[in-house]
């Protein structure tokens, strides 16, 4: 052993944080390079909110505010379920499948760097999915409510959302095949946004709109419609959230396998 | 080893020595990739015990990780990450990376560096799988059939750069099935089949100094009794080893008597040849000697 050669050893792991920071930057590098993803992400949820708006002017979804002030947080909502169920499913079942997650098993990075990265992708999608939102809403006028309650509530429902819809989401990854958690993820998606309460409120739906609030599409728009247009919160969304994500961590703890 | 039934590795004992490249040899399915995958933590042994660096590659999986370097067979990248991206981020997990250009040099990988994973050839995949085993500069890498798929020149970039990790104090640990790839890069080899080791030894060890071999096959079965008719015709100086029905290999002086009193017991015993091959012994005499099959796993002529 020569100790100056090109290739000597000098083994270590990099500091944690710096880890996860890649982690996190790679992931969220290549869910904004995917097309579908991006579609998914940012080109759906700024459809539908022009397209919401413009709509309202010729149907009437029995807003009580003006469409763009009822459809923005649902929109947002709509962002993050995007993200954090669809996005991260599809991308979790396709390195199961690709041995992506089997190659990072025998990197420096632990198994809870390698979460914390994910969730630290999908953060980082998200803030950048609210900035183009918010930048779209406001050119059409939106008048949210003000305050830093509002941006508290809202930050709070974007926590408690992103946990619930993530868990769910690794859940159908850690289950089915990389194609099949493509089509689930895809179509329980495309169900919640029709029937589900997250872009229009629940009394849209007539008189049983209300059982869409135990959801966790219904809960996750209802908590920002209450954020951002009242600057209010029910609590019961909240608590709504919180125990899908509970039932989501407890279920994929249980059947997810790395490999 | 068990999957379920099957016994994938019964009973294996062996030891690596460090900085030396050790190379486990065998057909497809002898279970080389389970027991590199039970050095690298991500089986655990139903019995007997497994340490790489003195730690157990499963209950002390963080504190080993760092100091070992793997290569996967097959993927193990994002298809939409571009080569060079997936290498630095790689690297970026470590403290203290090689310089992922002078790799990306090394291993001709610059060509490609900004195509997507699921777009390069097999070749390329194979040398940027070997280029993230190293980059992170572990005390011991285990190389999956580093080669398979690569074309000649990159195979011999393969084998130099292990070649130097090991001058430079790595622990190589490699799976081949090539017996060339064994021979000209192992200081130590290991030749297992059915999961169970049948022989150990340096390449010379292995191929007894690479003594003189004729290889004869046949175009019938032999008749009864013929490896000892010949042996007996040949003398005490050389050996007859059966390998199959249709051939055999006779090992010791492949000279002028050795060739004529086999060609001579040939007419004699009504034996049409349909090969008679002089060479040295190699690996892949000791091989089929040791186990009666080719090393792609087949009976030998077919």
């Amino acid at each position: 052993m020569t100790g100056t050669g090109t290739f000597t050893p000098r083994p270590g792991s990099a500091p944690l944080l710096r880890q996860v920071l890649a982690q996190s930057a790679m992931e969220a590098k290549l869910m904004l390079r995917n097309g579908e993803q991006l579609l998914l992400a940012v080109v759906i949820p700024v459809l539908v909110l022009v397209g919401g708006v413009e709509a309202a002017k010729h149907v009437d979804f029995g807003l009580d505010q003006r469409p763009i002030d009822a459809l923005t947080p649902g929109v947002l909502a709509l962002a993050v379920m995007s993200t954090a169920f669809t996005s991260l499913a599809i991308a979790t079942g396709f390195e199961r499948r690709y041995g992506v997650i089997k190659r990072l098993g025998a990197s420096p990075l632990p198994r809870a760097g390698l979460l914390a990265g994910k969730i630290g992708a999908l953060f980082l999608v998200e803030v950048l999915q609210f900035a183009v939102l918010g930048a779209v809403a406001f050119a059409l006028g939106w008048e949210p409510a003000g305050g830093v309650r509002t941006v508290l509530l809202g930050l709070e429902a974007l926590l408690l959302g992103t946990a619930a819809f993530a868990s769910l989401g690794l859940f159908v990854a850690g289950v089915l095949r990389a194609e099949a958690t493509l089509a689930a993820a895809n179509l329980i998606y495309l169900l919640l946004m029709a029937g589900g309460a997250v872009v229009l409120p629940t009394t849209a739906y007539g008189s049983s709109g209300h059982l869409l609030t135990w959801l966790p599409s219904g809960a996750l728009g209802e908590a920002m419609r209450g954020a951002l247009i009242h600057g209010d919160c029910y609590g019961r969304e909240q608590l709504v959230l919180l125990v899908w994500a509970v039932i989501g961590t407890v279920l994929t703890a249980r059947t997810f396998r790395w490999e | 080893m068990r999957y379920g039934e099957k016994t994938a590795v019964d009973g294996l004992d062996l030891s690596v020595a460090r900085h030396t490249i050790t190379a486990v040899l065998g057909p497809n399915g002898a279970g080389k990739t389970t027991t590199l995958e039970t050095c690298e933590g991500y089986r655990r042994p139903q019995q007997g015990s497994v340490r790489v660096l003195g730690l157990d590659p499963v209950a002390d999986r963080r504190d080993l990780l760092p100091r070992i370097g793997v290569m996967l067979q097959g993927s193990g990248a994002w298809s939409g990450a571009r080569a060079m991206e997936m290498l630095e981020h790689i690297a970026k997990l470590h403290a203290h990376p090689l310089d992922t250009g002078m790799l990306a040099d090394r291993l001709g990988l610059h060509d490609c560096g900004k195509t997507p994973y699921r777009r390069l050839s097999g070749g390329q995949q194979q040398r940027l799988g070997l280029a993230m085993a190293v980059v992170g500069r572990p005390e011991v890498v285990f190389v999956d059939e580093p080669t398979a798929g690569m074309d000649p020149q990159a195979r011999r970039d393969t084998w130099d750069l292990l070649t130097e990790l090991r001058d430079d104090g790595v622990t190589v640990v490699l799976t081949t099935h090539y017996m060339d790839e064994a021979e000209r890069l192992a200081d130590q080899i290991h030749i297992i089949d059915r999961g169970r080791l049948i022989a150990s030894g340096s390449p010379l060890e292995l191929t007894r100094g690479g003594t003189s071999t004729i290889r004869l096959v046949v175009t019938k079965p032999f008749p009864d009794g013929a490896p000892a008719s010949l042996q007996a015709a040949l003398g005490e100086r050389v050996e007859v080893t059966t390998i199959s029905e249709v051939s055999l290999l006779v090992t010791g002086p492949a000279d002028h008597t050795t060739l004529a009193t086999v060609s001579r017991w040939c007419e004699e015993h009504g034996v049409l040849p349909e090969s008679l091959n002089l060479g040295q012994r190699n690996l892949e005499d000791t091989f089929l000697a040791l186990t009666g099959l080719e090393i792609t796993g087949q009976e030998p002529g077919q």
